[in-house]
């Protein structure tokens, strides 16, 4: 495990490459997930909604 | 192509294909990244650093394909008038600028252990540079407008004229002296990388793929339902 963590001497470079890729991906992810929730709520929020000034052709 | 113009036919097609695609986004990332870490061998030359290559060498394909999408789309956008074609631009190049600047960083942290610096400015680096500042300058433009219609066909038209750097990033390392090493992978007579190391790469990079494209098909439901949204709400004042 000591010798996984230190990759060769290198671990400095190795692991905040994969930290860099790991965190800005969540953080895509994250965000599409948490706009796409948002647009879902206040789109049902607003279909709920009655409209007094609309009224259905016959 | 006309019958996925219908944003409600879209929906309904994304709707059945975002299960599947983030199931196998899921997957191929963490097959990816254990083959990365564990299975893979050091390369006899830089040791465990090689292992940056499968960081670093998909978000660098993400980052030219993205781009490509964004222009493609932007040209259907403005010639056809596709409703979802400026959507799909728009939702994709956020990511495409995410994918660059992982390429950007995890190179710099290749390139300090290997070439011993964090930067050069050469013709790879700086082409890359540039398509990162692409993205921000799309996005940018996008919103620069009060009328979103107007602020759409401008970031369309930057996206269109921004291509040309594509083929100057591909080719950056043959037309120039550059730290930054010539093609391994999509080169004339095959990869010259071990299969040892060439498989997890490979995997890892259809991984980054189809968690873009999971993303991207979420990202553009959220902009249609914002548009509806939009659309409701002028109705009912």
């Amino acid at each position: 495990m000591q010798t996984f963590l230190a990759m060769g001497g290198y671990a400095r470079f190795v692991w905040p490459a994969y930290a860099v890729a790991t965190i800005v991906m969540i953080a895509m992810l994250a965000q599409s997930l948490y706009t796409y929730r948002r647009a879902r709520r206040q789109l049902a929020a607003q279909e709920h909604k009655p409209h007094p000034r609309r009224r259905r052709k016959p | 192509m006309q019958r996925f113009a219908n944003p409600a036919r879209f929906m309904k097609l994304s709707g059945m294909l975002l299960p599947p695609l983030a199931v196998a986004a899921a997957l191929l990332l963490g097959a990816g990244l254990y083959l990365a870490l564990f299975v893979s061998p050091p390369d006899y030359q830089q040791g465990e650093a090689v292992r940056i290559i499968y960081v670093h060498v998909p978000s660098a394909w993400m980052a030219s394909l993205v781009y490509a999408l964004v222009a493609a789309a932007s040209v259907v956008g403005l010639v056809w008038r596709h409703p979802l074609a400026h959507i799909a631009a728009e939702q994709a190049a956020p990511l495409g600028a995410g994918f660059t600047f992982i390429c950007l960083v995890s190179g710099s942290l290749w390139g300090e252990p290997m070439w011993g610096t964090w930067w050069v400015w050469d013709a790879r680096l700086t082409s890359v540079l540039v398509l990162f500042f692409l993205y921000l300058g799309f996005i940018a433009l996008v919103h620069a407008f009060d009328d979103r219609t107007r602020g759409s066909r401008a970031a369309a038209i930057l996206a269109i004229v921004g291509v040309v750097n594509l083929p100057i990033i591909k080719f950056s390392v043959d037309w120039w002296n550059t730290l930054h090493q010539p093609a391994s992978v999509f080169r004339l007579g095959g990869p010259t990388i071990a299969a040892s190391m060439l498989w997890p790469l490979l995997i890892m990079a259809v991984g980054f793929m189809v968690f873009f494209a999971a993303l991207l098909l979420l990202r553009m439901r959220t902009a249609l339902m914002d548009a509806k949204l939009r659309a409701l709400r002028f109705g009912a004042t």
